[in-house]
């Protein structure tokens, strides 16, 4: 009312006895320009109220916002939990107020929940808002403040699960490496595991033998996100799939005769081990990962259009995660040289890959070719435990075509049936999978790589798996994806 | 044992931090409120507008004093109370003085001024108490200073014959300080006059609306359009070399507008535009700190440390404070660089809340369409385009401060009017609001003669 009214005022000037002669096209241009005016102000406040409604946390939860650290003053810091409730880090209130945060499983959860104490890493700084934030109901929140008592910040529920990631851990074991399990058609992460590990709850007193430069074991490192890795066998899908783009019509009469030893220009491709697989169609190249067969794929690609293929999934770009990572780097050019494109067919030279990313390719393939987003945070509850704020799970885009993503499934099941991957063979699932036997350096063991999904009909688990120094992928990778698989489906 | 004094002592914590987290909602009723009866005068009558203009000298002392509560509670400081007090004087000796003297003038106006002020007083004590006192100052000797405006527009007749005075004065003036100014952020803005520092260009912004409007009042034949758009490129020219990109867009849109208005040919606009867009590349082009400002609003976050350092801070304050605010005290907004002067919207934000905020945003909105709507009243050109132009002047400041903080728009490190510090900013707008007042004024009279036209016929 008010403000028409307000227009009725202003459009008053338009009447022929107010304003004679030259003025009336003056008056009218005000008012039109007061109405630009008043749009531009209007667009300003719904900037402003959408910055504050859907931009405001993502924005506030900042290492560089210094007024959270305010909030610690009243809020005692919340629980962050597994997707099941087990409780992966609280805070404990001794009687005279001092606050300690506990990590009940210790070395665990060590990276994917991270630590505040010595700065903030993990979840503890993806989640550093919510868990500073209390939503207890109005009254108890000002009583409490009244007595100067701290009110209960809110418990972030996480997506991980906690039987796969204790699975993950053991299955590992002593060994270094990463494994990441992801739900492909959501981007959950159910589990994420780094080796070796380090007790948060002991962090301020080890922390300077772990950030000695002496210490060559990189505790802090979270591997499964910032580990680079030469990808090995498993870059042969991201072959594979060029291949398939290039030769959409006759990729299955693929044929190559393998001795053993691949030569071209001088230079000498070795399968693993040096065995000779025979002729070998496309699919039985992969399932057998043929190096002499993938090499020479890799000298007739189109370096261009390889390159191309690289950058959709997601080589030389960001990740679309919100924890801190080391992105993987693909640099073979148009012009490269022979050795560089037989190296690169088989996935070693200068590619580099990290275990999470891997997963994603694996997830990607099995949702259809779409990549869902990766993400940690399935809920925020309040202490009393009602759901406070809720994630849903959103696409990042498609990675290749559903029917792309269809013959690298029949391919990877392949690999599992009779090729390297045969360690994942079970009544119970049929699995997906890629290995890799990665060398790094000379004279040292190659890093046993596993990707793949399960059940390859409609997969419900997408897992990467990384042992440096491990051997064969075969060998020592894929029997932990095999443990998490039989833990999964055997619930 | 419980050491009882240590015991009250944090009792009366408790209570100050429950009670100022319980004032914001209070605070935001009362702005709120105030807000409505700003837009609900324009569709009463004379006698329900007084009553309006009243209630909202009442809000605005209750605002006063339950800021001034929570502040006093904060600081225990006598000389906080006693700044209070003195505010609190202040403003009814200057609403009642002004009355006095100028019996037709804009309540609405008035009021809103001392809501200004008022929400300037309550967060710079807050965040700088020896500032909010030289504020203060300004603000009462800018009062009594400016009494005397409303009169000379009304009753003295040539200043639309001395065009060139204003002009030739506010080029010397601004070219001074390009010359001879001092730096600040990279910008020279001031020139050094005996102990004070002065920002010629809030003033030459005044005299230069007065230039425009006295020259395209005359004619808006081709030549002396051509002319003044000239000088007004000049005026723009010499803000730029400055590194004045506030004050240079202020002047550049307030010509603009007032050139549209003038012929309202909106090929007129268009030129005007398509020039501006040019000179803006190409500003952008030659200018690294055009460039800066920005990278820095597209994308703060990747140089958080240097160049992201202000608007993040901003945006952190903003989004931390959100709809209601942290509470005076509460918040950190001395974390933000200039927050008395660029950022004090988002110190509002922060700790009184977005919804206090805007309500400000709104009241300023406000102000503009009532100099509109006295610029549509005068039937006199000149002062129809000084008042149109002083309104464009007005808003088109209030746009880019608040734009920049909030990043809507590229920061360009302008002042909120009234409620920033700073003597040169607030002695302006009180000089732009009183030229309103006198024009208002004017049309007052006119209606009045009017009336005394038809009652004698």
């Amino acid at each position: 009312m008010t403000i028409r009214n307000l227009w009725k005022n202003l459009k008053k000037k338009e009447e022929p006895d107010r304003a004679p002669g030259a003025d009336r096209g003056t008056d009218r241009t005000m008012v039109n320009l007061a109405y630009l005016v008043v749009a531009v102000f209007i667009a300003m406040i719904v900037y402003e109220g959408w910055f504050l409604a859907v931009r405001r946390e993502d924005t506030i939860n900042n290492s560089y916002n210094a007024r959270l650290d305010g909030f610690a003053e009243r809020v005692v810091r919340g629980k962050i939990a597994a997707s099941d409730g087990t409780v992966l880090a609280e805070t404990l209130v001794s009687e005279d107020g001092a606050e300690t945060r506990s990590y009940p499983y210790g070395s665990l959860y060590a990276h994917v929940v991270g630590y505040s104490t010595m700065g903030r890493t993990g979840l503890e700084d993806l989640a550093h808002f919510y868990l500073l934030s209390s939503h207890v109901n109005l009254v108890e929140h000002t009583l409490r403040e009244l007595m100067g008592e701290k009110n209960m910040g809110d418990t972030v529920v996480t997506t991980l699960d906690a039987g796969l990631q204790q699975t993950a851990s053991d299955a590992l074991g002593d060994r270094r490496g990463a494994v990441v399990v992801l739900e492909p058609d959501t981007g959950k992460v159910l589990a994420m595991v780094s080796k070796p590990g380090f007790d948060p709850n002991t962090l301020a007193e080890n922390w300077n033998s772990l950030v000695s430069p002496d210490n060559t074991s990189a505790q802090l490192l979270n591997r499964a996100t910032q580990g680079l890795y030469p990808p090995g066998s498993t870059f042969k899908t991201a072959v594979l799939l060029e291949y398939i783009r290039e030769h959409p019509d006759d990729y299955n009469d693929f044929q190559f005769d393998c001795d053993g030893y691949y030569e071209d220009g001088g230079y000498t491709i070795q399968c693993y081990h040096g065995n000779a697989h025979g002729t070998q169609t496309l699919k039985e190249a992969f399932a057998n990962s043929c190096n002499g067969a993938f090499a020479y794929i890799g000298s007739q690609l189109d370096a261009g259009r390889m390159a191309e293929t690289a950058k959709q999934l997601l080589f030389n770009c960001d990740m679309p995660i919100a924890l801190p990572y080391t992105g993987s780097s693909f640099a073979m050019e148009k012009d490269a040289d022979q050795w560089e494109r037989l190296q690169t067919g088989i996935g070693q030279g200068k590619t580099q890959i990290t275990p999470l990313h891997n997963a994603l390719l694996a997830a990607a393939a099995a949702n259809g070719g779409t990549l869902m987003k990766p993400y940690l945070i399935d809920h925020i509850e309040n202490a009393g435990g009602d759901r406070i704020r809720s994630f849903q799970p959103a696409a990042y885009g498609s990675l290749m075509t559903a029917e792309e993503a269809a013959v690298l499934t029949e391919m990877m099941t392949e690999v599992v049936q009779s090729g390297t991957a045969s360690a994942v063979k079970s009544d119970l699932y049929t699995a997906a999978a890629k290995t890799g036997s990665a060398e790094f350096e000379a004279g040292r063991d190659t890093h046993a790589w596993f990707i793949g999904f399960a059940p390859a009909e409609d997969p419900e688990l997408a897992v990467s798996v990384i042992v440096e120094e491990g051997g064969s992928g075969g060998g020592a990778a894929a029997p932990i994806a095999r443990q998490l698989f039989d833990t999964y489906f055997s619930r | 044992m419980i050491n009882l004094s240590e015991f009250n002592q944090n009792m009366i914590q408790n209570i100050l931090h429950v009670y100022v987290s319980w004032t914001r909602y209070l605070l935001f009723l009362v702005m709120a409120f105030y807000t409505y009866l700003n837009f609900r005068y324009f569709s009463v009558d004379e006698q329900k507008k007084n009553r309006i203009c009243g209630r909202q000298i009442r809000l605005m002392l209750l605002l006063h004093l339950i800021a001034g509560s929570v502040i006093c509670l904060n600081t225990l400081d006598p000389a906080v109370v006693v700044l209070w007090v003195m505010q609190a004087v202040f403003f009814l000796c200057f609403i009642f003085v002004y009355r006095s003297f100028y019996p037709g003038a804009s309540r609405l106006l008035l009021n809103n001024m001392c809501m200004f002020l008022c929400v300037g007083f309550i967060m710079l004590t807050r965040l700088n108490y020896d500032r909010a006192v030289r504020q203060f100052i300004i603000a009462a000797v800018s009062s009594v200073f400016c009494l005397i405006i409303p009169m000379i527009i009304d009753r003295v007749r040539f200043l639309r014959r001395i065009p060139w005075f204003y002009g030739g004065v506010g080029i010397l003036l601004l070219g001074a300080v390009c010359i001879a100014g001092n730096t600040s952020f990279g910008a020279q803005l001031s020139l050094d006059i005996g102990v004070f520092s002065v920002q010629p260009s809030e003033f030459v912004k005044i005299l230069y609306v007065f230039f425009t409007a006295a020259m395209l009042s005359r004619s808006t034949e081709f030549k002396n359009i051509a002319v003044t758009t000239a000088a007004a490129a000049l005026h723009v020219l010499i803000l730029v070399l400055s590194k004045d990109l506030g004050s240079a867009l202020i002047f550049f849109l307030a010509y603009l507008f007032m050139l549209y208005a003038a012929t309202s040919d909106l090929r007129w606009m268009g030129a005007g535009l398509l020039s501006g867009g040019l000179a803006a590349t190409a500003a952008y082009r030659l200018f690294t700190h055009v460039q800066s400002r920005v990278l820095a609003w597209r994308d703060p976050w990747s140089d958080i440390d240097n160049r992201g350092y202000q608007i993040t801070q901003s945006l952190f304050a903003i989004g931390t404070g959100s709809w209601f605010g942290l509470g005076l005290y509460e918040g950190m907004p001395r974390k933000i660089p200039v927050v008395e002067k660029d950022f004090i919207f988002a110190a509002i934000s922060e700790e009184l809340g977005a919804l206090f905020a805007l309500c400000v945003l709104l009241i300023c909105l406000g102000c503009f369409l009532q100099f509109v709507l006295i610029a549509g009243q005068i039937r006199d050109m000149f002062y129809k385009l000084t008042a149109f132009g002083l309104g464009t002047v007005y808003i088109v400041q209030v746009f880019l401060t608040v734009g920049g903080v909030i990043k809507f728009i590229p920061s360009t490190g302008v002042t909120l009017p009234l409620v920033s510090y700073g003597g040169s900013s607030v002695l302006s707008t009180f000089i732009l609001f009183n030229v309103i007042q006198g024009i208002y004024l004017m049309t007052r009279e006119t209606d009045a003669d009017a009336a005394d036209g038809v009652r004698q016929g």
